[in-house]
């Protein structure tokens, strides 16, 4: 009874941090557009719906190898990233904030619907190097597609972090959100940074997608996990790269428990009773900084 | 009865002490300056007196009441107004809207009497109407009534600003920097003003000032700060000759 | 050009700004009781235009004037449009009793969000409401006492103090007054000092709190005015709809709705009623499109030849049939009025208007906005 038990926790933490782990990256892309231009992008799920989108019309329609799709999805995604960032987010800089939410939002239905327009409705499965195997460690079942979710996930961050600890461009994007005239008179490209945050960012979402599909399936629905991936970035704290993972992972876990042992219909509102729990309580997350105006 | 007190003020930020005990005391009446370089805590004394920050030492005492915890929003109904440094003007407002807001902290009427707008509410608009106009003449605001703040220039949003500030009907008026970026016309309109202000309107000025002249034609006292502590307090000429004042304004 | 001549304190109080805006206005109102009579066929559609006027009233007073912007207000309309089922149908309570229970429960629902958004800011207490509107929607699935859950349940007609008011053209009317009043109230609120208070927080709080404004006091009172409204919208939706189910009250609804309040116009009760229509009518002009788009553009290409004309016919028609078009429709939208319009309808009203009374004197640049940089928004 106590072996059961402890076998169940285990695949429970496994599932959960597998499926935290999906919820870090996308709340990670939500994270680097915030700190590099101050924008919330409610269509980052999207992003990853496409990315997974792009994947499997490269694996299925175009018969490419699975690795090849991956990068040539993340490199798709992420240029369209710089795109949306060139073309469409440049002309709202100057406005309040929540008009570029509003932004955001809409332009998340409007990759909602091209998606139901290319694709289709149905769901489809993406069919990868790691599907249906398992392999049992320590009686516990655990399958390749979730391994395969987390160690992406920590080589994905490790690189990040390489690179916004040694080159001189996270300051730059740092500077570029907090005061964009000051950072033009430093000479900074600070058109040229936002592009590229986006398309970071974009990337990101995209690695997720690909990662996610073989286990919740390719469909148009993929986007509303953003919503959860907002409460991961909260939790986390909204400035906090690192929060954003440590927030998604602790969500997961959250969202797997409560769906073993609470009552029907915890599980699905488990995230968002958790981020409302977060900001009436402490609002600036587990590692973020309130900062406050000068007057 | 003591009109305007601060004891011992003191104010850390993280490491940073931005106040460390400063004291000193307000006369009914009188025009007080706090002077200073940049950096000295002249303008986190008006943010403690505002409630925007909290000290951590000292105490603050305004007839007789300790005001050192209160909240924000008590502060403009006990008779204490502020001007800021950088201008805190509603933006999308008209200057009448604005100056009427001043007189928020008069507001007698409930907010269910306001659903139906009953006359009791139309008299009490009235009232802040009028109290208004006699402010929008006493600065000569006139061609601005109805203009938005966003179209302003900088200087009529200076007096625009003080306006605002005298719709409270304080008795203690806080005027954060009220010469920077004005011109010279400008600044002498504003000494006479503050001249008036404590002449005409019985008004005590507490003051945060950089121009000397300005200082020096319309102060009774001034302090002098320097890395949040007091270096000195006298008339503007004692402290003007001061040798530690000239040492932290020129270096040496 | 027309001039105003301020002679007393009291114009700047009126309702209408002069008589000729106060005919226009009545001319207006004539119009609307002509409705029923003119056009029976839309009278249906335009009770929801009504109803949705209610709805962007009451974003407009959090989102427009106090600057708090909310993306869960579907969830309280179906508070509302639940509450006041259940009071009539469950507890058969009259009608009135009802609703005004409902717009209290709701507006008591307002002051609890309210409560903790005081610590929050911007983004922050968006998020907060589209997360506090995912719950509402799972409560709604789950308590089937009151809601009978995923099954739905049906709204009986309106019956006030006896009297039916089951034809289109009673409710149409009822719907009317219901605006009217709506209206009336709230332009009476920010005529007044709460007004003042609320505009004074969504521009600078830190300078409202010198004023004497009691933030936290003012923004509940925000909150649950605005709750209170859509509670009275959600009784009318009700019976508008006839049937409710949790999956009405959507995040794609409480979308709609802050639509409704970009597209009309901030800032303005013109704009709440501008976007209204055009939130309301839109759908209605998407399904009539579906039908006629595909044939007008075959006949467009007939020049080319019947084969091309026909292919061109049948692929539009495939495109305009998709079922996943409408959200992406609103999205574009969305997304254009906030990159070329960001005043909203109201805004380009006013510019014409301007255009026209100082005409041939316009100046281009009368509306051009400031290049504008980035500032941050963290250190509030």
């Amino acid at each position: 009874m106590g072996g059961e038990s402890l076998d169940i926790v285990l695949q429970l933490v496994l599932n959960g941090l597998a499926v935290g782990c999906i919820y870090g990256l996308v709340a990670l892309g939500f994270v680097l557009i915030y700190k590099a231009t101050e924008l919330v992008n409610f269509a980052q799920g999207d992003l990853m719906m496409l990315g997974a989108f792009t994947c499997y019309m490269l694996v299925v329609w175009y018969g490419l190898g699975y690795w090849v799709a991956f990068a040539g999805a993340v490199a798709v995604v992420g240029l369209f990233g710089a795109a949306l960032d060139a073309g469409v987010l440049r002309r709202v800089l100057g406005q309040p904030q929540f008009a570029v939410v509003m932004l955001t939002i809409g332009l998340a239905a409007v990759f909602r619907s091209f998606a139901s327009i290319v694709w289709g409705t149905e769901i489809y499965t993406l069919p990868t190097p790691f599907s249906a195997h398992t392999t049992r460690i320590a009686g516990v079942s655990v399958s390749h597609e979730y391994v395969s979710i987390i160690v992406g996930t920590v080589i994905l961050c490790a690189v990040l972090y390489a690179f916004f600890t040694y080159t001189k461009v996270g300051v730059a994007m740092q500077a570029v959100s907090q005061n964009q005239l000051a950072a033009y008179y430093m000479g900074i490209p600070v058109k040229l940074m936002c592009s590229l945050i986006w398309a970071i960012s974009a990337g990101v979402a995209a690695i997720a997608g690909v990662l996610l599909a073989p286990v919740s399936l390719v469909d148009i629905n993929l986007g509303f996990i953003g919503l959860k991936a907002f409460a991961a970035a909260v939790l986390g704290g909204f400035g906090s790269i690192p929060g954003a993972l440590v927030g998604g992972l602790t969500i997961g876990l959250i969202e797997l428990f409560s769906g073993a042992y609470l009552p029907a219909g915890f599980k699905d509102v488990a995230a968002y009773l958790v981020l409302l729990i977060v900001l009436a309580v402490r609002p600036q997350g587990i590692f973020g900084a309130v900062g406050r105006k000068k007057v | 009865m003591t009109f305007f007190k601060a004891e011992g003020l003191g104010v850390n930020f993280g490491g940073v002490r931005a106040l460390d005990g400063v004291s000193f005391e307000v006369e009914p009446e009188q025009v007080f300056t706090i002077i200073g370089p940049n950096g000295a805590g002249k303008t986190t004394i008006f943010n403690l007196v505002s409630r925007i920050y909290d000290p951590s030492h000292g105490r603050l005492v305004f007839c007789d009441e300790d005001i050192t915890r209160l909240p924000a929003h008590e502060i403009a109904p006990r008779g204490i107004a502020r001007t800021f440094q950088n201008i805190e003007l509603f933006e999308h407002a008209t200057v009448l809207d604005n100056l009427l807001l001043g007189r928020h902290a008069h507001k007698r009427s409930r907010f269910v009497e306001e659903l139906f707008f009953l006359p009791r509410v139309r008299a009490l608009e009235m009232e802040h109407r009028e109290a208004a106009e006699k402010v929008i003449d006493f600065l000569d605001l006139q061609p601005y009534r109805d203009r938005l703040i966003a179209n302003l220039p900088y200087g009529v949003r200076k007096v625009v600003e003080l306006a605002r500030a005298l719709c409270t009907q304080p008795k203690l008026l806080l005027l954060d920097e009220p010469s920077s970026g004005l011109s010279v016309e400008e600044t002498e309109d504003m000494a006479f003003w503050i001249q008036d202000i404590r002449t005409l309107l019985h008004i005590t000025v507490l003051m945060v000032e950089h121009d000397m002249s300005l200082v020096s034609a319309v102060s009774d006292q001034v302090l002098a700060l320097n890395y949040g502590r007091t270096i000195t307090q006298g008339t503007a000429r004692e402290v003007q000759e001061h040798p530690e004042v000239v040492k932290a304004y020129l270096g040496g | 050009m027309r001039f105003l001549f301020k002679t007393s304190y009291a114009q700047d109080l009126t309702l209408f700004t002069d008589g000729v805006q106060r005919n226009w206005y009545a001319a207006l109102l004539g119009a609307l009781f002509l409705l029923p009579w003119l056009v029976p066929a839309y009278l249906v559609d335009i009770s929801l235009v009504l109803i949705y006027g209610l709805c962007g009233l009451s974003l407009m007073a959090l989102a427009g004037y106090t600057g708090l912007v909310s993306l869960g207000h579907a969830a309280f309309l179906g508070i509302g449009a639940y509450a006041h089922v259940y009071f009539t149908q469950d507890l058969g309570l009259p009608w009135i009793v009802s609703v005004v229970l409902a717009v209290a429960l709701t507006s008591a629902t307002g002051v609890l969000v309210g409560l903790p958004a005081l610590r929050m800011t911007g983004v922050y207490l968006t998020i907060a409401t589209l997360a506090f509107a995912l719950i509402i929607q799972e409560v709604f699935t789950r308590w089937d006492h009151v809601t009978h859950g995923l099954k739905g349940r049906p709204v009986d007609k309106p019956v006030i103090f006896g009297l039916s008011f089951a034809s289109d053209t009673a409710f149409y009317f009822l719907c009317l007054a219901f605006l009217i009043a709506g209206l009336w109230i709230t332009r009476n609120l920010l005529r007044s000092p709460t007004g003042r208070a609320w505009i004074a927080i969504r521009d600078s709080e830190i300078a409202a709190q010198s004023m004497g404004v009691n933030l936290a006091a003012y923004k509940t009172m925000a909150f649950s005015y605005s709750a209170a409204v859509m509670g009275l919208a959600g009784a009318l939706f009700a019976h508008k709809i006839g049937f409710l189910a949790p999956d009405i009250f959507s995040v794609l609804l409480s979308i709609q709705f802050l639509l409704m309040v970009v597209v009309g116009g901030l800032g303005s009760l013109h704009g709440a009623l501008f976007g209204a229509v055009f939130v309301a009518f839109l759908p209605v002009v998407i399904s009539q499109a579906r039908d006629s788009v595909p044939a007008w553009v075959g006949s467009v290409t007939a020049l080319l030849g019947h084969d091309v004309s026909s292919a061109v016919f049948r692929a539009a028609d495939r495109f305009v049939k998709q079922p996943g078009l409408e959200p992406g429709i609103f999205g574009l939208i969305l997304v254009l009025f906030i990159l070329f319009e960001p005043l909203g309808i109201y805004g380009r009203w006013v510019k014409l208007k301007v255009y026209f009374s100082t005409f041939p004197l316009y100046k281009q640049a009368t509306f051009k906005r400031q290049r504008a940089y980035m500032r941050s928004e963290r250190l509030r």
